[in-house]
């Protein structure tokens, strides 16, 4: 079959497109929420909201393209992920609401804020985690059997996967960092340039045990990245990942607006791929590839006219709002 | 055995649990959202500030409302793999496709336009701002519009194929989308959204009045959220007596429970108003009935012949007592909407709206009305398709994932108690917010060039000037 007609691939491609949208959106927001406790409440606390509140609900819609997208085009992969990262799932989903809810709460209930603040920060880091340890539970591997999940209901937990959800949680507060080193000015800037350098270092920690480890899970990752000759394509992922910390971290010195969140951006980009080499063509490894999990041609069919007209309008007015919410945030609102 | 019987209960009691709270929110926001741009619209229009400052009061509870929203939606679109992971499997070619094009559709548009309709005031001009309030109002609307089409196609599936790894195979797209009992619920839910918005204007309205009857704001809302009422609420009696028609033609076991029928009539069925229905002795115990009332309702005819649930096996049998109850809670909601409509017009046509504290108070009682109407729909709806989740193909049995029971019972327990903490906190500031009449003199966003350009380091100081006159 030609490239060009293989819609499970092409799905796979859109659905990771949408995981990658996702983690890079909502991860700073995330990260912000994670950071909240490190930020002083008042002013700076404030503004590290406003910075983020016009702007969250449209970047957790990745969320729900991601999962809703995969329903569509890998409903049996769905059902199995979903059921056999139950709780990680449930964990985030609930962590969500509380984090969700605070950027309204925390402004209607000024006797309450400190709550809703804690709700805000706690619910941001149990989500990360959890998302993390569905991650890092996925790439383990899942047991299945006539078309159903056939594990019991930890066998999520594991050293690695706590790993991964570790790290996310450093991955997202770094973005959240750098994002708000270009939203803010004056003494919040200062702080998060603070925070950015170490929770840089801890990025690179993290990302070179989560590599150094994934190899071993499987031989098929093994030999999916040392194998020769493609060893010449993967040894780019490590290479470029040294070049973009080192740009990252010069650009800290010299205390650049934009740079950090770019060079985090380009980090998470690079991350992401090394996932995707480890695990293509499998959506739920060890067994299930994404043709066995595609839903129907004629399922991916309807959907791709949806998908390929409504994704470049969704980015153009994704875009417009952001663009008229540029530049450093103050402290307004309609509250 | 026993295990997994359990486990299905309690999957099904959280999807029960956690799709009902959710759909409370949706069924104010979608209307509410409406009603914003509508006040928006009027304040373009006539440049009156009362428009405004009503925009702006609703504007903070909307806010609230829709995060809500928001967030026990996430949950829904997960839960379908959580809970129901055969069901995701098998139906999901189907179903999938429609979900994914709500998400693009219409999430996006609403969480893309959202920021903006709520903070953008002094960023985007007049009419920038309108465009964004009205894409709010459309997005619900088409969100409204994809998942009751996935809903319907449960309900009255059309246009699909069975493949040989049981999956249901989508042939006819169209087919599918407009499935035979989705306009009729597309257009039941919809104006039972404005119903229950109209309701909650309404009751807020008829609070301020009934303390101080001059308040304009409070005038104008009362007044507009009557008008509301008294024009959907009849046109919502009619569409839920051709959605019950169609009931009868696609789900016949449904509409047998609804009315309480355990027998056939074959001269004309009689309409039974109250009873219980008990399952174990196929009778409706204690019934009050009107005869032949059923058959001229369904039928048109007083001696129409009507089947009853001994024409079918037991095992196709829907928990009868719970959707002939809620079915009754809904009309008799529908009843009292209609008393309030007529009320109000009385009123209005002796000048006297704003002046008749027992229509307010009528009013005030009301408020919460269209929530119980909403929710004893959606009861009457989907317990009605038991023991199906695609009726007449799939059990509900077999749409289950493999769970252990302990993991879905601790997992219910985790949101019933987080969802009535967080969402009553948020329902709590809701009502707060309702408590204070509207504040005269509101300011809107500017006319032409906004006020701050947002170049790209723009001080916060101007910000905060501008954000100090406002606080609430
Ligand atoms: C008739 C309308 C209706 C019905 C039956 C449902 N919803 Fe809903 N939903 C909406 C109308 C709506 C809405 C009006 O579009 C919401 C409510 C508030 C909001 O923010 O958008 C929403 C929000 C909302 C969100 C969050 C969207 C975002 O990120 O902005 C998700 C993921 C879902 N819903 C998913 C579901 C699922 C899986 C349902 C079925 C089980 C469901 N909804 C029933
Ligand atoms: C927001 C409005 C909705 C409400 C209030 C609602 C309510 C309910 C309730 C109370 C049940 C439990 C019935 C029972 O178990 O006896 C149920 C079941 C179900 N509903 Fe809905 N529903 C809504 C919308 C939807 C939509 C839009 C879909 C699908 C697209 C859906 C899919 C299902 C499924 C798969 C079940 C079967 C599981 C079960 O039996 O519990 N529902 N719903
Ligand atoms: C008083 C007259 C009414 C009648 C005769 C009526 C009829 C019906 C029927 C027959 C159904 C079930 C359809 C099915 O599942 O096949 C239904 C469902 C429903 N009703 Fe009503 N209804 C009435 C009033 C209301 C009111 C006042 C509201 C809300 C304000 C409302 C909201 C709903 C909702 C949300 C559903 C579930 C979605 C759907 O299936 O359309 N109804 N109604």
């Amino acid at each position: 079959m030609p490239f060009a007609l293989d819609l499970p691939v092409i799905f796979a491609f859109i659905i990771a497109f949408a995981i990658f949208a996702y983690v890079v959106m909502d991860g700073f927001d995330l990260g912000i929420g994670i950071l909240f406790m490190a930020i002083p409440a008042g002013r700076e606390r404030d503004s590290a909201m406003n910075s983020i509140a016009p702007v969250w609900d449209g970047n957790e819609t990745w969320l729900v393209l991601g999962g809703g997208g995969l329903l569509a085009a890998f409903p049996l992969a769905y059902g199995m992920i979903l059921s056999a990262l139950y709780a990680p799932i449930i964990a985030m989903l609930l962590a969500l609401v509380f984090r969700g809810v605070a950027f309204e709460f925390r402004w209607r209930d000024p006797a309450h804020r400190a709550f809703w603040d804690a709700a805000f920060s706690i619910g941001s880091v149990v989500a990360t985690l959890a998302q993390g340890i569905t991650l890092g539970g996925l790439l383990q591997g899942v047991a299945v059997a006539n078309r159903e999940y056939a594990g019991g209901w930890f066998d999520w937990l594991s050293p690695f996967s706590v790993l991964v959800g570790v790290s996310l949680v450093v991955g997202y507060a770094l973005l959240g960092a750098t994002w708000l080193i270009m939203k803010s000015e004056g003494t919040l800037q200062d702080r998060c340039y603070g925070l950015a350098l170490r929770l840089g270092i801890a990025v690179i920690v993290a990302m070179a045990a989560v590599s150094a480890w994934t190899p071993y899970l499987r031989e098929a990752y093994w030999l999916r990245w040392f194998a020769w000759p493609q060893v010449l394509f993967t040894a780019q992922v490590p290479l470029l990942v040294v070049i973009t910390s080192a740009v990252f971290f010069f650009s800290l010195r010299r205390r650049h607006h934009y740079t950090p969140f770019l060079m985090t951006l380009g980090l998470f980009t690079l991350g992401l791929l090394g996932l995707g080499i480890s695990l293509y063509p499998y959506v739920v490894p060890p067994s299930v590839s994404i043709w066995d999990a595609a839903a129907p041609n004629v399922s991916l069919k309807f959907m791709l006219p949806g998908v390929l007209v409504m994704v470049p309008i969704i980015l153009a007015y994704t875009g417009y709002s952001y663009w008229v919410f540029r530049g450093k945030t103050g402290h307004e609102g309609y509250h | 055995m026993f295990e997994a019987f359990d486990a299905i209960v309690l999957a099904r009691a959280q999807f029960a649990f956690t799709v009902s709270f959710h759909f409370i929110f949706p069924s104010f926001s979608i209307g509410l959202a409406s009603y914003l741009a509508v006040l928006e619209g009027l304040w373009l229009w006539t440049g009156r500030q009362i428009y405004l400052d009503l925009f702006k009061y609703w504007l903070k509870i909307f806010a609230l409302a829709f995060g809500m929203g928001v967030v026990s939606g996430i949950v829904m679109a997960y839960q379908f793999g959580t809970n129901w992971a055969a069901f995701s499997d098998k139906a999901g070619p189907v179903i999938g496709p429609l979900m994914a094009y709500e998400v693009l559709t219409a999430f996006f548009l609403e969480a893309g336009f959202l920021g903006v309709m709520l903070f953008g005031m002094n960023r985007v001009g007049r009419t920038l701002h309108f465009v964004a309030t009205l894409a709010v109002a459309v997005g619900t609307f088409i969100s409204a519009f994809w998942i009751l089409s996935a809903n319907s196609w449960m309900q009255t599936p059309t246009g699909f194929a069975m493949n040989a790894g049981g999956q249901f195979v989508p042939v006819d797209w169209l087919a599918v989308i407009f499935n035979p009992s989705f306009p009729y619920r597309l257009v039941h839910t919809v104006f039972g959204a404005y119903l229950t918005t109209a309701l909650v204007v309404g009751a807020v309205g008829a609070w301020h009045l009934l303390r101080e009857r001059t308040n304009d704001g409070a005038r104008v809302m009362f007044s507009m959220a009557m008008g509301m009422i008294t024009v959907v609420a009849p046109l919502q009696i009619l569409a839920g007596d051709q959605h019950g028609l169609n009931t009868l033609e696609h789900q016949p076991v449904k509409v047998m429970a609804m009315e309480g029928h355990f027998q056939s009539y074959p001269d004309g069925a009689p309409l039974i108003l109250f009873g219980w229905p008990d399952k174990a002795a196929a009778k409706t115990l204690y019934a009050v009935e009107i005869p032949k009332a059923s058959s001229l309702i369904l039928k048109h005819s007083l001696d129409a012949p009507l089947k009853g649930l001994d024409s079918v096996d037991r095992k196709e049998w829907p928990p009868v007592a719970i959707v002939f109850w809620a079915f009754r809670i809904m009309v008799g909601m529908g009843m009292l909407m209609l008393a309030l409509a007529a009320f109000s017009l009385l009123a209005r046509v002796r000048g006297r709206l704003y002046e008749w504290p027992l229509l307010h108070r009528f009013a005030l009682v009301m408020g919460p009305a269209g929530f119980v109407a909403v929710i004893a729909g959606w009861v009457t709806t989907e317990v009605g398709r038991q023991p199906y989740t695609v009726h007449g193909l799939l059990r509900t049995a077999d749409s289950a994932s493999r769970l252990d029971a302990p993991a879905v019972a601790a997992s219910l327990l985790a949101f019933v108690v987080v969802y009535f903490v967080v969402f009553g906190a948020g329902v709590f500031y809701i009502l707060k917010l309702m408590s204070h009449p509207p504040h005269r003199g509101e300011q809107g966003p500017s006319r032409g060039e906004p006020v701050r350009a947002g170049g790209l380091t723009p001080s916060p100081v101007v910000a905060e000037q501008l954000a100090t006159g406002r606080e609430a």
